[in-house]
């Protein structure tokens, strides 16, 4: 019996980019109705080959055929045609159009003529994707004004009224809570029983091992191998991704005997209508803070650090109180923020390695009020050895690092100053697997050298691999505290959404 | 919404100041009211153009300098002594079309060269100065024998030439003040010309797909492109229409003086269109911002100059003035801002 032609099937494609050969020889296909996941570490090239097929780059060599005849996308609007529609990783919302008029943006139906005036018809005919994916917000609301998270469905929202045949999605749960994260794989399952092809993206392997029915594995931008149905789990994909195995994925040295609290917070509140919260992190420590997102937890991340203005409550370093207006006093007392988003938050980006390790150490290392460069570099030089900061030289622009890299020299700079209390928000976040590794062996040896660590993280496998303790919040305040032997998925979750 | 509410509110605030303000007799009051109207509508054309660039995520500091160049090459066309000597109609035709040939190169150079168009247009800005004044010899050009011209000249031609009646509309309300004594009222062409655009501008940018599409490019590009938006030919398309509009705004400048000033048509120009455009709620960084704002912008812009004039406040005053009410707008924006932010908050 002759088998049907799968849907897309990718033959040999390479794609170069100025100083990396981003994608070799790569080869994958795509039957109907499956749920195909590709994974790979950053930079194994799955973002490139997804944006080939969704018409963004165009390939330097190999071919691409749909439906078993040979295509070529040059553009968005050809894939969109083909029914290939990519959700991309970062939002890719006109933010101050509405729900409606990002959902039809670049298709908007008009009365006709050529003054192509908008119809009355958008709103209406937004409403069933928004009603698939449980979304219950009006179409004409301003894009802006959704959280995160119902921004990502919107994203999806815009992808599912385009009628296609294969969805790609790029880390699509990233910003998602669980509930929605659980409506998505509902509506996956519905588009593989309508026929539709769904790629899928994701650094989190439970999910893929959930929601997959093949897996492709690319590293270094070639096939590194695939995997069928039966063969998914976390460890046959983690061998295939990195090449090797990975022996201890969380490190974590047990906790010193606790001492006298090295912060102390007390009644603290950054908004008026606020339960205060009281914590204490000990030296060596690294406690766990989850929740779900817009629990508060940045939020409190941001207070600590003198970002957000604190309202009332008492913060304790070392026992001697402190008054955090702005983050200089935070960081004069050696209490450190590695912030949510590096690329925007941690780094200037258009800098090298070494300007941005010195940042904030500059008033220790100038000589008559000049920077002494030579001193940024040998203290650059050293963190660079110290937390294996993969780049040629301390001089390199940091954007060209990976993400993994870059979150290292994130860490790096405040490593400079010698910490005493460093608060992480979600340190791993779009790090791939190798470098996440290393990221929480340098979190276990800086616990070992007596720093107390304050983990924000939405990833409750790291939460529990890593932590000594959970704090979880839950709307604004602290719902409740889990010690190691007490912590579960289930226990963190029944907290975070509120439950006893 | 309560944004524009509180605008118009300011706005009829100044126009009030104003009406007191002035001396309480007829002549005098027609002929400010004509005068404010005749500068709101060319200042509204340009604020429109600047506007709908500025929503698109652009900027254009070269348009004062395109005024002036545009002014220039008007009078080089039309002089008889010149090398031209044309009609109206060709001379202002061609002006128009060397405005939309300058929006095209600023387009280009900005999307497909992707130099900042901060950059391309204050480069533009010098550029055309410079054009007006080699135009022109450096010297103010008049239309010298145009008492024996202009009558020559079809209907609208002369009426914009005039900036007076146009088809007669007000002809009994003129024949009534004639016979009180009284000084007959006018509509400036360039405020009729003005609304038609207002009404053309709205539809496009609130109700049709291009304008849509320029909301989207100035609030995230990539957002427009990946969603198949041919977002480099609308930007340029943006460009086009105001260095048009600012070429129109020559023309219309041109009319009443009937001579070029090289060194001072236009001048600043480009600075007071944004400052209207911003003033009516346009975000420089893009993506925000409509018509009845900018309408209102213009209008406050024409309007608070006019009020420091009858005060009795010195005209070196008058940028004192639109600064402080720039700004004043501006801050008041943001503290409203967060105090709905913080209210939506709880």
């Amino acid at each position: 019996m002759p088998q049907p032609p799968p849907l897309i099937e990718v033959r040999g494609i390479c794609k170069a980019f100025p100083g990396v050969q981003a994608l070799q020889d790569v080869n994958m296909r795509l039957a109907h109705g499956e749920v195909l996941a590709v994974v790979g570490e950053n930079g194994a090239g799955k973002s490139t080959l997804m944006k080939i097929l969704a018409g963004v780059y165009t390939p330097d060599a190999g071919e691409i055929l749909f439906d078993g005849k040979p295509v070529v996308i040059p553009g968005v609007d050809r894939a969109q045609k083909l029914g290939i529609v990519l959700i991309h990783q970062e939002l890719n919302l006109a933010e101050n159009l509405d729900i409606a008029g990002n959902i039809f943006l670049g298709r908007e139906p008009t009365w006709g003529g050529p003054l192509r005036l908008i119809s009355r018809r958008i709103t209406a005919d937004a409403e069933p994707s928004l009603r698939r994916l449980g979304l219950d917000v009006s179409p004409r609301t301003r894009v802006s004004a959704l959280p995160i998270g119902q921004q990502q469905m919107v994203e999806i929202a815009r992808a599912l009224s385009l009628k296609s045949r294969v969805l790609i999605m790029d880390e699509p749960t990233s910003s998602l809570t669980q509930r929605e994260t659980e409506r998505l794989y509902d509506v996956i399952r519905d588009l593989k029983r309508d026929g539709i092809s769904v790629m899928y993206i994701s650094h989190r392997l439970k999910e893929v091992e959930m929601i997959a029915d093949r897996v492709t594995v690319l590293r270094d931008g070639r096939n590194a191998g695939e995997l069928s149905k039966e063969q998914i789990n976390h460890e046959a994909m983690v061998r295939l991704m990195v090449g090797r195995e990975l022996k201890q994925f969380f490190q974590r040295t047990r906790a010193r005997p606790a001492s006298a609290p090295v912060l102390e917070v007390r009644g603290l509140r950054w908004e008026r209508r606020q339960t205060p919260i009281d914590l204490a992190l000990r030296p060596g420590e690294i406690v766990g803070l989850a929740g779900l997102i817009g629990a508060g937890r940045t939020e409190l991340a941001e207070t600590l650090f003198g970002i957000r203005p604190l309202l009332s409550g008492e913060v304790r370093v070392d026992g001697r109180a402190i008054r955090v207006r702005w983050p200089r006093d935070a960081i004069a007392a050696g209490m450190y923020l590695v912030p949510e988003d590096r690329r925007s938050q941690g780094l200037v980006l258009d800098e090298t390695v070494s300007d941005n390790i010195g940042l904030p150490s500059l008033d220790r290392l100038q000589r008559l009020r000049f920077v002494a460069m030579k001193r940024v570099r040998e203290l650059a030089q050293s963190i660079k050895e110290r937390l294996n900061i993969r780049t040629p030289s301390v001089r390199q622009r940091v954007n060209l690092l990976s993400g993994g890299n870059q979150q290292k020299v994130v860490l790096g700079k405040w490593l400079g100053r010698g910490p005493r209390v460093l608060i992480l928000d979600e340190p791993t976040r779009g790090v791939d697997v190798g470098a996440k590794s290393e990221i929480y062996a340098i979190m276990d040896s800086l616990a070992g050298d007596g720093v107390a660590i304050l983990m924000i993280s939405s990833d409750l496998e790291e939460i529990l691999g890593m932590s000594d303790r959970v704090l979880v919040m839950h709307e604004g305040r602290l719902a409740g505290e889990l010690t190691r032997e007490a912590m579960s998925e289930e226990a963190i979750m029944r907290m975070a959404t509120g439950g006893g | 919404m309560k944004k524009y509410v509180g605008l118009f509110g300011f706005m009829t605030l100044i126009y009030v100041g104003v009406l007191l303000a002035s001396p309480w007799n007829w002549d005098s009051l027609a002929l400010n009211h004509f005068n404010l109207a005749r500068r709101i509508g060319m200042e509204g054309i340009i604020c429109v153009g600047a506007g709908l660039l500025i929503i698109s995520g652009g900027i254009d500091l070269s348009l004062g300098s395109v005024v002036g160049f545009s002014v220039a090459l008007a009078v080089m066309l039309l002089q008889d002594s010149g090398r031209f000597g044309l009609q109206p109609l060709p001379a202002f035709l061609i002006v128009l079309l060397f405005g939309a040939l300058i929006g095209l190169i600023n387009g280009l150079l900005v999307t497909k060269v992707k130099v900042q168009a901060f950059v391309v247009t204050l480069c533009g800005m010098f550029i055309y100065r410079g054009l007006a004044k080699w135009l022109t010899g450096d010297i103010v050009q008049g239309l010298k024998d145009h008492s024996s011209h202009i009558p020559n000249w079809n209907g609208w031609i002369k009426a914009l030439y005039s900036d007076r009646e146009i088809w007669g509309l007000l002809q009994p309300v003129n024949w009534l003040l004639k016979q009180l004594g009284a000084q007959p009222i006018a509509i400036p062409v360039s405020l009729v010309i003005f609304l038609l655009l207002v009404i053309a501008a709205a539809l496009f940018l609130h109700f049709s797909v291009y304008g849509r599409y320029f909301f989207a490019i100035g609030s995230n590009e990539r957002a427009a492109r990946y969603s198949g938006v041919n977002t480099d030919g609308y930007k340029i398309l943006a460009y086009v229409i105001c260095s048009t509009l600012a070429a129109l705004y020559g023309i219309l400048h041109l009319m009443p003086q009937n001579s070029a000033t090289p060194t001072q048509d236009g001048i600043n120009l480009e600075l007071k269109a944004i400052a209207g455009a911003v003033l009516g709620g346009c975000s420089v960084r893009g993506g925000e911002g409509n018509i009845f704002g900018i309408v209102i912008g213009a209008t406050i812009l024409v309007l608070l100059p006019n009020l420091s004039l009858m005060l009795g406040i010195p005209d070196f005053m008058e940028f004192i003035v639109i600064g402080l009410a720039l700004l004043i707008g501006a801050i008041l924006d943001e503290v409203l801002r967060r105090f709905s932010a913080a209210h939506k908050m709880h």
